[in-house]
Protein backbone atom coordinates (compact mmCIF):
# COMPACT_ATOMS: atom_id res chain seq x y z
CA UNK A 1 0.00 0.00 0.00
CA UNK A 2 1.07 3.57 -1.14
CA UNK A 3 2.50 5.73 2.01
CA UNK A 4 2.28 8.21 -0.19
CA UNK A 5 0.36 11.13 1.07
CA UNK A 6 -0.83 12.65 -1.80
CA UNK A 7 -2.30 9.02 -2.69
CA UNK A 8 -4.69 6.34 -1.93
CA UNK A 9 -4.42 2.70 -2.65
CA UNK A 10 -7.55 0.81 -3.28
CA UNK A 11 -8.48 -3.10 -4.02
CA UNK A 12 -10.37 -3.18 -6.96
CA UNK A 13 -13.07 -6.56 -7.37
CA UNK A 14 -13.99 -6.97 -11.00
CA UNK A 15 -16.76 -9.19 -11.86
CA UNK A 16 -18.56 -11.31 -15.29
CA UNK A 17 -17.78 -8.65 -18.51
CA UNK A 18 -15.37 -6.23 -16.31
CA UNK A 19 -13.61 -9.39 -15.35
CA UNK A 20 -13.19 -10.28 -18.42
CA UNK A 21 -11.90 -7.49 -19.97
CA UNK A 22 -8.89 -6.80 -17.88
CA UNK A 23 -8.31 -11.03 -17.42
CA UNK A 24 -8.07 -10.10 -13.37
CA UNK A 25 -10.39 -10.65 -10.65
CA UNK A 26 -8.79 -7.91 -8.38
CA UNK A 27 -6.79 -5.59 -9.00
CA UNK A 28 -4.24 -2.86 -6.59
CA UNK A 29 -4.96 0.49 -7.89
CA UNK A 30 -3.22 3.87 -6.55
CA UNK A 31 -4.98 7.13 -7.43
CA UNK A 32 -4.55 10.42 -6.09
CA UNK A 33 -6.29 12.01 -3.41
CA UNK A 34 -10.05 12.76 -3.74
CA UNK A 35 -10.23 10.52 -6.63
CA UNK A 36 -13.89 9.40 -6.75
CA UNK A 37 -15.02 5.82 -7.61
CA UNK A 38 -16.76 6.94 -11.14
CA UNK A 39 -13.40 8.45 -11.65
CA UNK A 40 -11.04 5.23 -11.25
CA UNK A 41 -14.06 3.28 -13.08
CA UNK A 42 -13.41 5.97 -16.24
CA UNK A 43 -9.52 5.49 -15.56
CA UNK A 44 -9.57 1.67 -16.10
CA UNK A 45 -12.39 1.28 -18.53
CA UNK A 46 -11.67 4.08 -21.05
CA UNK A 47 -15.13 4.70 -23.44
CA UNK A 48 -15.11 2.69 -26.55
CA UNK A 49 -16.73 3.19 -30.02
CA UNK A 50 -20.03 2.16 -28.41
CA UNK A 51 -19.84 3.87 -24.82
CA UNK A 52 -18.73 2.06 -21.70
CA UNK A 53 -20.65 -0.95 -19.55
CA UNK A 54 -23.32 0.56 -16.97
CA UNK A 55 -22.51 -0.36 -13.67
CA UNK A 56 -23.52 0.26 -10.37
CA UNK A 57 -20.35 1.15 -7.81
CA UNK A 58 -19.55 -0.27 -4.30
CA UNK A 59 -17.37 0.41 -1.60
CA UNK A 60 -16.45 -2.19 1.22
CA UNK A 61 -19.74 -3.98 -0.16
CA UNK A 62 -22.40 -1.20 -0.23
CA UNK A 63 -23.86 0.63 -3.06
CA UNK A 64 -22.50 4.15 -3.23
CA UNK A 65 -22.72 6.99 -5.66
CA UNK A 66 -20.45 7.62 -8.23
CA UNK A 67 -18.98 10.82 -6.09
CA UNK A 68 -17.96 9.05 -3.46
CA UNK A 69 -14.30 10.02 -2.71
CA UNK A 70 -11.97 7.00 -1.83
CA UNK A 71 -10.58 6.35 1.25
CA UNK A 72 -7.25 4.61 1.48
CA UNK A 73 -7.43 0.56 2.33
CA UNK A 74 -10.85 0.27 0.65
CA UNK A 75 -12.67 -2.47 -1.07
CA UNK A 76 -13.68 -1.04 -4.50
CA UNK A 77 -16.48 -2.94 -6.71
CA UNK A 78 -18.00 -2.20 -10.16
CA UNK A 79 -21.08 -4.12 -10.81
CA UNK A 80 -22.07 -4.85 -13.48
CA UNK A 81 -25.70 -5.44 -15.17
CA UNK A 82 -27.02 -7.89 -12.57
CA UNK A 83 -28.08 -11.38 -13.59
CA UNK A 84 -29.24 -13.17 -10.52
CA UNK A 85 -32.22 -15.14 -9.74
CA UNK B 1 -30.70 -19.12 6.20
CA UNK B 2 -29.60 -17.13 3.51
CA UNK B 3 -26.48 -18.93 1.27
CA UNK B 4 -24.41 -19.31 -1.59
CA UNK B 5 -24.00 -22.75 -2.77
CA UNK B 6 -22.12 -23.74 -6.18
CA UNK B 7 -24.02 -27.36 -5.84
CA UNK B 8 -27.49 -28.76 -6.46
CA UNK B 9 -29.68 -26.97 -4.01
CA UNK B 10 -31.54 -28.32 -0.98
CA UNK B 11 -35.43 -27.56 -0.68
CA UNK B 12 -36.22 -29.10 2.45
CA UNK B 13 -33.03 -26.90 4.36
CA UNK B 14 -34.77 -23.88 3.01
CA UNK B 15 -38.47 -25.25 3.95
CA UNK B 16 -37.08 -26.23 7.43
CA UNK B 17 -35.60 -22.52 7.85
CA UNK B 18 -38.68 -20.89 7.63
CA UNK B 19 -41.33 -23.40 9.27
CA UNK B 20 -42.71 -22.73 12.68
CA UNK B 21 -45.89 -23.44 14.63
CA UNK B 22 -47.56 -20.28 13.95
CA UNK B 23 -46.81 -20.01 9.68
CA UNK B 24 -50.46 -21.40 8.08
CA UNK B 25 -48.69 -20.97 4.79
CA UNK B 26 -45.02 -21.95 3.11
CA UNK B 27 -44.05 -21.05 -0.43
CA UNK B 28 -40.81 -22.39 -2.08
CA UNK B 29 -40.17 -20.20 -4.85
CA UNK B 30 -37.72 -22.02 -7.30
CA UNK B 31 -35.86 -19.94 -10.28
CA UNK B 32 -34.92 -23.13 -12.95
CA UNK B 33 -32.29 -23.10 -15.96
CA UNK B 34 -35.07 -22.84 -19.15
CA UNK B 35 -33.82 -24.12 -22.19
CA UNK B 36 -34.42 -21.24 -24.32
CA UNK B 37 -33.86 -17.77 -24.44
CA UNK B 38 -35.52 -15.42 -27.31
CA UNK B 39 -35.63 -18.77 -29.74
CA UNK B 40 -31.70 -19.65 -29.29
CA UNK B 41 -31.17 -23.17 -27.22
CA UNK B 42 -29.93 -22.92 -24.02
CA UNK B 43 -27.29 -25.67 -22.70
CA UNK B 44 -26.84 -24.04 -19.21
CA UNK B 45 -25.95 -21.28 -16.96
CA UNK B 46 -22.95 -20.02 -15.29
CA UNK B 47 -23.30 -18.40 -12.25
CA UNK B 48 -21.08 -15.72 -10.42
CA UNK B 49 -20.99 -13.61 -7.18
CA UNK B 50 -19.37 -11.17 -5.02
CA UNK B 51 -20.10 -13.30 -2.20
CA UNK B 52 -19.70 -11.30 0.96
CA UNK B 53 -22.06 -8.31 -0.92
CA UNK B 54 -24.60 -11.03 -2.12
CA UNK B 55 -25.18 -12.84 1.31
CA UNK B 56 -25.34 -9.04 3.03
CA UNK B 57 -27.64 -7.73 0.17
CA UNK B 58 -29.89 -11.20 0.33
CA UNK B 59 -29.79 -10.85 4.24
CA UNK B 60 -31.41 -6.70 3.55
CA UNK B 61 -34.43 -8.43 1.26
CA UNK B 62 -35.32 -11.14 3.80
CA UNK B 63 -35.44 -8.50 6.63
CA UNK B 64 -37.39 -5.62 4.61
CA UNK B 65 -40.07 -8.68 3.90
CA UNK B 66 -40.06 -9.54 7.39
CA UNK B 67 -40.86 -5.54 8.08
CA UNK B 68 -43.34 -4.99 5.07
CA UNK B 69 -45.41 -8.37 5.91
CA UNK B 70 -45.78 -9.35 9.74
CA UNK B 71 -45.05 -12.59 10.74
CA UNK B 72 -42.86 -13.66 7.44
CA UNK B 73 -39.70 -15.45 7.63
CA UNK B 74 -37.63 -16.16 4.59
CA UNK B 75 -34.73 -18.32 3.47
CA UNK B 76 -32.66 -17.60 0.46
CA UNK B 77 -29.91 -20.03 -1.27
CA UNK B 78 -28.81 -18.95 -5.01
CA UNK B 79 -26.55 -21.40 -6.53
CA UNK B 80 -23.18 -20.54 -8.07
CA UNK B 81 -21.13 -21.93 -11.11
CA UNK B 82 -22.66 -24.20 -13.73
CA UNK B 83 -26.66 -24.55 -13.43
CA UNK B 84 -28.51 -27.48 -15.81
CA UNK B 85 -31.72 -27.13 -17.77
CA UNK B 86 -34.36 -27.92 -15.23
CA UNK B 87 -32.31 -27.59 -12.11
CA UNK B 88 -32.46 -24.76 -9.36
CA UNK B 89 -30.22 -21.52 -9.80
CA UNK B 90 -32.49 -19.99 -6.83
CA UNK B 91 -34.80 -21.09 -3.96
CA UNK B 92 -36.42 -18.65 -2.07
CA UNK B 93 -38.92 -19.76 0.82
CA UNK B 94 -41.58 -17.79 2.46
CA UNK B 95 -43.61 -18.47 5.49
CA UNK B 96 -46.29 -16.32 6.96
CA UNK B 97 -49.73 -16.75 9.15
CA UNK B 98 -51.52 -16.57 5.96
CA UNK B 99 -50.99 -17.18 2.53
CA UNK B 100 -51.79 -13.66 0.88
CA UNK B 101 -48.67 -11.84 2.62
CA UNK B 102 -46.66 -15.07 1.68
CA UNK B 103 -47.48 -14.86 -2.05
CA UNK B 104 -46.39 -11.30 -2.06
CA UNK B 105 -43.46 -11.54 0.09
CA UNK B 106 -42.44 -14.18 -1.89
CA UNK B 107 -42.69 -11.71 -5.55
CA UNK B 108 -41.09 -9.44 -3.64
CA UNK B 109 -38.25 -11.25 -2.59
CA UNK B 110 -37.43 -12.60 -6.28
CA UNK B 111 -38.17 -9.73 -8.03
CA UNK B 112 -35.48 -7.35 -5.27
CA UNK B 113 -33.04 -9.85 -5.90
CA UNK B 114 -32.83 -9.55 -9.48
CA UNK B 115 -32.55 -5.94 -9.33
CA UNK B 116 -29.84 -5.71 -6.13
CA UNK B 117 -28.10 -8.88 -5.20
CA UNK B 118 -24.33 -8.79 -7.31
CA UNK B 119 -24.35 -12.06 -8.70
CA UNK B 120 -23.80 -12.30 -13.13
CA UNK B 121 -25.20 -15.07 -15.41
CA UNK B 122 -23.76 -16.11 -18.18
CA UNK B 123 -25.72 -17.82 -20.84
CA UNK B 124 -24.04 -21.17 -22.64
CA UNK B 125 -26.44 -21.27 -26.18
CA UNK B 126 -25.98 -24.07 -28.95
CA UNK B 127 -23.65 -21.56 -30.92
CA UNK B 128 -22.15 -19.45 -28.37
CA UNK B 129 -22.66 -17.39 -24.83
CA UNK B 130 -23.31 -14.26 -23.38
CA UNK B 131 -23.59 -12.52 -20.34
CA UNK B 132 -27.57 -11.90 -19.26
CA UNK B 133 -28.80 -9.00 -17.17
CA UNK B 134 -32.34 -9.03 -15.33
CA UNK B 135 -34.80 -6.64 -16.73
CA UNK B 136 -34.87 -5.68 -12.87
CA UNK B 137 -31.24 -4.71 -12.56
CA UNK B 138 -30.63 -1.55 -10.27
CA UNK B 139 -34.35 -1.23 -9.82
CA UNK B 140 -34.93 0.60 -6.23
CA UNK B 141 -30.93 0.79 -5.73
CA UNK B 142 -31.37 4.38 -4.29
CA UNK B 143 -27.66 5.07 -3.30
CA UNK B 144 -26.74 3.60 -6.27
CA UNK B 145 -25.39 5.40 -9.01
CA UNK B 146 -25.58 4.12 -13.11
CA UNK B 147 -22.83 5.10 -15.07
CA UNK B 148 -24.18 6.83 -17.69
CA UNK B 149 -22.13 5.94 -20.49
CA UNK B 150 -24.13 3.36 -22.89
CA UNK B 151 -23.86 0.15 -23.18
CA UNK B 152 -21.10 -2.33 -24.40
Amino acid sequence: MSTDPETVSVEVHLFAGLREQLGVSTVARTVAVGTTVADLYAEMFPAGPSGRMPVMYAVEQAYVKGDTVLRSGVEVAFIPPLGGG
Amino acid sequence: MIDLNDGVLDESAVRAAVSRPGAGAILVFHGVTRDNFAGRGVRRLEYEAYPEMAIAQMRAIADEASERWTGVRVAMSHRTGVVPVEEASVLIAVSSPHRGDAYEASRFCIDTLKARVPIWKREIYDDGSAWKANAESGEGVDSGHIEAGGVV
